[in-house]
């Protein structure tokens, strides 16, 4: 029976598979003839699909929230923006940009227009928005569009007012917080009346909780210790698993790529520094400015140990921020494919891989929110440990 | 990689999140954390008492079983006791009889005997009165005549020795 299943499943897959080759090669050729077609009929080339620019769009943050796109134009929830200028607090919607994309261009082909420049002016001062970000507009007017993205120049204020917008990484967030914040009032509450056995809602999220408390923070902190920081552990292991489900849900008011935000996971893992540090007993501190070895190695070993302290909580952030954002890359790549090759016929397969896909990173979803949470209980067990 | 206000981030995540944190705490995780650990604390201190009461209920049957044997240790006891005593009381009843019916023997034997040198007493008196008058009638008849006396007073003269 089973293999009967199996060789049934593996046949409805290749014949899957070659349909899809078969007629993404025939619509290729087919669409070849039409482009021709369009060249000689119409005046505006078709623009060319750029798959990495596609996936940086959807896994970047924005200052407004696109829903869909319905007859050519962006439907899209306008979010305020606050900005910490040179002459003070400004704030406008987002909106006043207009939804106009400031393209890529080659850098000798690049001129700029007024017409091109999306600009907001506010309190005698012009704002650009370029790549998603707001600049001054005069200081960038001759910086081409594909330098400023370079790292250096994304924390340069001299061409850019602070930034203090809820984004859609800030609003996506604040919808996760009112997601959590009512499971587990409702949790809360459920035990101030009813002193038997969990029921409803307390009875599936107990579970995770003593989940937490068994198998996180009483074997890395110790059993004498946990409990001052159970909340925290809590609190960063559902924060991080629901923002990872959100970021799965692939529409509005979901579909944020706020875990797989670089500036997100580093604000986690600098509050797990501050509680490391903060926590840290003279063991501790001890092993990192008088480490247990002959005292001719402490000019090695000091730097060292320094930089361990920086190190751990760097991997916290890298590894969340990579694991999910790779996770969407994988499923946008996927997507993309659909439009790299021009036709619906390769949209079964990529179907049948992004569901494949979106269960592993079910599974990613919940294991990253776990080790995030296990590497922050264990550095702070490794800092509040009393015995050598 | 597009960093789009990486600072925007860091504030609203940190001040979200700080928020988040300390309602959670109060509203969720402390009622949460203090339910879970008061019903684990009730449910091992319901096991305790169970299995306080199991070893007391083991003690209670121990207590029985020894305060029973030591009943009946104390029963056969004085069983024992008893029939030592009547034992004892069966002898002593026997060896009082014993010694009442030798005293009795001892008593009647020295009455008989009384009674028997009283008896040979009489006897003896009576044998002697009679004798006498056998013996007066005796002499009598003998010293009817005068030679007789003679003899008889010769032979006596003769048993007496002079010195």
């Amino acid at each position: 029976m089973i293999i009967a299943k199996k060789s049934i499943k593996t046949f409805i897959l290749s014949m899957l598979l070659s349909v899809s080759l078969v007629g993404s090669l025939f619509a290729q050729g087919h669409g070849e003839e039409t482009s021709h077609a369009n060249d000689k009929s119409s005046h505006h080339e078709e623009e060319k699909f750029n798959p990495s620019e596609f996936i940086n769009d959807h896994i970047a943050d924005a200052h407004e929230f696109h829903i869909a796109d319905w007859g050519g134009h962006a439907i899209s929830m306008p979010l305020p923006v606050i900005l910490w200028t040179d002459n003070g607090l400004v704030t406008f919607m987002s909106t006043e940009f207009g939804h106009g994309k400031y393209r890529d261009v080659k850098a000798s082909e690049f001129t700029r227009t007024d017409h091109h420049r999306k600009i907001v002016e506010k309190n005698g001062m012009k704002f650009e928005m370029v790549n998603g970000n707001i600049y001054y507009a005069d200081k960038v007017a001759d910086i081409h569009p594909a330098d400023l993205k370079d790292l250096a120049k994304a924390f340069d204020f001299g061409i850019r007012p602070i930034n203090l917008s809820p984004t859609k990484n800030a609003f996506s967030m604040v919808l996760s917080v009112i997601f959590l914040f009512l499971i587990f009032s409702k949790v809360g509450k459920s035990y101030k009346k009813n002193k038997m056995a969990p029921k409803g809602i307390a009875g599936f999220m107990e579970p995770l909780v003593i989940f937490v408390r068994d198998d996180i923070a009483i074997p890395n902190i110790g059993a004498k210790k946990y409990a001052k920081f159970m909340p925290y552990l809590l609190t960063i292991f559902f924060f991080i698993w629901i923002n990872n489900l959100i970021g799965l849900i692939p529409f509005f008011p979901f579909s944020s790529n706020l875990t797989g935000n670089l500036a997100f996971t580093f604000t986690l893992a600098f509050i797990t520094f501050l509680i490391t540090s903060f926590n840290g007993n003279k063991n501790y501190w001890g092993h990192i400015f008088a480490p247990p070895v002959p005292k001719a190695l402490w000019f090695l070993m000091i730097p060292v140990e320094i930089i361990g302290m920086f190190t751990k909580p760097f991997a916290l952030m890298v590894r969340l921020f990579a694991n999910i954002a790779a996770g969407h890359i994988i499923i946008l790549s996927l997507v993309a494919l659909i439009f790299i090759f021009k036709t619906v016929f390769i949209a079964p397969v990529s179907g049948a891989f992004v569901i494949f896909m979106s269960f592993l990173e079910l599974l990613v979803a919940a294991l990253q929110a776990y080790v995030f949470t296990l590497l922050s209980a264990l550095f702070i067990g490794q800092a509040v440990d009393d015995h050598h | 990689m597009n960093l789009i206000a990486p600072e925007s981030l860091v504030f609203w995540t940190t001040i979200i999140f700080v928020v988040f944190f300390f309602i959670l705490k109060k509203v969720a995780w402390k009622p949460i954390l203090t339910a879970v650990k008061d019903r684990e604390d009730s449910i091992n201190n319901a096991l305790a008492a169970a299995e306080e009461a199991r070893k007391e209920m083991a003690n209670l049957k121990a207590d029985n079983e020894r305060i029973l044997n030591e009943a009946r240790a104390e029963r056969d006891a004085m069983l024992k006791e008893a029939r030592e005593m009547k034992d004892n009381m069966i002898n002593e009843a026997k060896e009082q009889a014993q010694t009442e019916a030798t005293k009795l023997l001892e008593q009647a034997q020295v009455a008989i005997q009384n009674e028997k040198n009283a008896a040979v007493a009489e006897l003896k008196g009576q044998v002697a009165a009679i004798s006498l008058q056998i013996a007066e009638k005796v002499v009598k008849s003998e010293l009817s005549d005068d030679k007789k006396q003679l003899e008889l007073v010769n032979s006596l003269v003769k048993d007496v020795t002079l010195n």
